[in-house]
């Protein structure tokens, strides 16, 4: 009886040892597969705005992934304006009004390819399709493109800081947080 | 102490320390296999045979390969290819193994599932043979990452996006997978490690579960009859062998075995060196490029079915019945109701459920090819709906099923 209690308080005190060091070591393995410091700190990006031209798609590239700019002509304002919801999604820097994406289609994260005539993407992974304001217009995708983290800072963004504008988004619901 | 006397031989010395002779006894001479079985008996044996042919070309690649972003691309299509002599042989082979070796396991699983050799007392056999399944899956995936052509990268990239659960965007759990926003050096990295280490590892323990499973309750037979193996075992050594329903594994059992291998091995060597090109993406052949999508992005031929079931619905229910498909054959020894073991053909209602599911994983297979369009994506949506469906009914079809 006094062996066998005994030989029980070995038994838990190395249960409690071995427990401690198994949730120890799964915390340092977790944080090894981390993203490097080195590989966060990389992740801003700086456009200039006054150089882009109206209804044509330019692929930026910020922390590995294509960001779409789409300058908006006068008329697809027009049309925006008519639905606050694709207004919502415009960035407005000086006069003219952006549409800023990340070019990842919100099912799988396949690329869009943009039609300046229809004025609309399609992914051709899946069938999804987006309006000039990349909101979703054809499932699968459950959402329209998201918006990157922005600053207007003048006539220049900058990607993955995260300014009053782009609060704003998140708040409202336009945006998902990339 | 154990008493030792002095060896009169090698095979002596060794037999006193190793107990080599009793090892024989138990995992091959002695090891009973019934005689009333067929040529796809053999599908285990055809199955270590090719994991060993992969173990061995993935050496001789692993000695080249370069797994970094800059490098990856060109230590294959270039280092490998064309300098290393004979590197084309060792790709050629592990490329069109890994294609092969989803085959052998399918025609290997419904085997099992014709015969019902996944109830009494075969449940282990049937769930450590998925668990091998799941880690083949996982050991193909990580491979497929492996070239960092387009493919690898987009493969990558949809494959990991999964882990978000679709509305839950759990973003952060895809970044952590990856290392990375999008997949880079540190995803190439781990998927080189997990390939070459991790993953063959839980294999080869898989694999000996696998093996150990099989002892108890033996391997089943063509008529799922029940035998006494220690009985017939007896009858056997007494000398009746005409009259005994067993025979030895090896080498008896094994020369048949390998017969079959021997086959099935002229066959693979005549895709390694005249039709490799199948099991080699012609879009994997450009460098992987995180800026610009393939036209059509689809997995390699094994997983068509799976894909085929995530993709003509929304996204969450596209993946709840995506997970329910990577799951659902885990349970068959536990939806199948009915005790009996026997083939399929003798099983009523079972029968056409057995030739359901084969032609319904045919033809979403052959419709997660194509690119989801028209006509295609409604066979394929209906596919989708006859294979969950197919496993709702199980039940109750094998529930009523006479006992035979």
């Amino acid at each position: 009886m006094k062996n066998s209690s005994r030989r029980g308080f070995m038994g838990k005190a190395f249960g409690a040892v071995a427990g401690v060091g198994a949730v120890a070591s799964l915390y340092a393995m977790k944080k090894t597969w981390d993203p490097l410091p080195s590989v966060k700190a990389a992740g801003f990006t700086t456009l200039d705005m006054s150089a882009y031209k109206e209804n044509e798609l330019v692929t930026e590239k910020w922390r590995g992934k294509p960001i779409f700019v789409l300058k908006q002509t006068a008329e697809m304002v027009k049309k925006a304006q008519a639905n606050p919801k694709d207004m919502d999604r415009l960035i407005k820097v000086g006069d003219a009004h952006f549409m800023v994406c990340v070019g990842l289609c919100t099912h799988l994260g396949c690329i869009p390819g943009y039609n300046p005539d229809e004025q609309s993407f399609l992914c051709a992974c899946h069938g999804g399709m987006y309006d000039f304001t990349a909101e979703v217009t054809k499932a699968p995708p459950p959402r329209g493109l998201d918006i990157p983290p922005f600053k207007i800072d003048g006539m220049k963004l900058v990607l993955g800081e995260e300014g009053p504008e782009y609060k704003k988004m998140l708040e409202s619901g336009t945006t998902l947080k990339v | 102490m154990a008493h030792f006397t002095k060896a009169t031989s090698l095979h002596d010395w060794l037999n006193q320390r190793l107990a080599i002779d009793t090892l024989r006894r138990v995992l091959a001479t002695e090891y009973w296999i019934p005689k009333n079985i067929n040529f796809l008996w053999a599908m285990g044996m055809v199955l270590a045979i090719t994991f060993g042919l992969l173990l061995v070309s993935g050496i001789f690649l692993l000695m080249y390969y370069q797994p970094n972003v800059d490098l990856a691309f060109d230590s294959v299509n270039y280092t490998i290819m064309q300098e290393v002599g004979y590197g084309w042989l060792w790709r050629h082979i592990h490329g069109v193994a890994a294609s092969v070796v989803f085959l052998i396991i399918y025609i290997h699983m419904f085997t099992g599932i014709y015969y019902g050799s996944y109830k009494k007392g075969r449940e282990m056999i049937w769930i450590s043979g998925m668990l091998l399944f799941v880690a083949f899956s996982a050991e193909a995936f990580s491979g497929y990452m492996l070239p960092w052509g387009q493919m690898s990268y987009w493969a990558g990239m949809v494959i990991t996006n999964l882990f978000a659960g679709g509305s839950l965007h759990a973003d952060g759990l895809v970044e952590w997978i990856r290392g990375d926003y999008v997949p880079a050096q540190a995803f190439l990295n781990r998927f080189f490690m997990l390939h070459v280490l991790l993953i063959p590892l839980a294999i080869l323990g898989l694999i000996g579960l696998h093996f150990g499973a099989l002892r108890i309750p033996h391997v089943n037979n063509q008529d799922g009859e029940e035998i006494d193996f220690d009985a017939e075992a007896k009858k056997y050594l007494a000398g009746d062998k005409a009259h005994s329903k067993v025979i030895r594994f090896a080498n008896d059992f094994m020369s048949k075995d390998m017969m079959v291998v021997g086959i099935y091995l002229i066959f693979f060597f005549y895709l390694v060196f005249y039709h490799y090109d199948f099991a080699m993406d012609p879009v994997n052949f450009d460098p992987a490029d995180g800026l610009k999508t393939p036209a059509h992005i689809y997995p390699e031929w094994y997983f068509l079915w799976s894909y085929e079931i995530l993709r003509p619905f929304s996204t969450d229910v596209g993946l709840i019945a995506f997970a329910f498909a990577q799951v659902i054959f885990f349970l068959l020894p536990f939806l199948d109701k009915s005790p009996n073991a026997v083939p399929a053909s003798r099983r009523g209602l079972f029968k056409y459920w057995f030739w359901a599911m084969l032609i319904d994983m045919i033809i979403l297979t052959a419709m997660g090819k194509v690119p989801p369009e028209g006509v295609f994506s409604t066979i394929g949506l209906y596919a989708a709906l006859t294979f969950i469906g197919l496993w709702i009914i199980l039940p109750f079809i094998t529930k009523f099923e006479k006992k035979v």
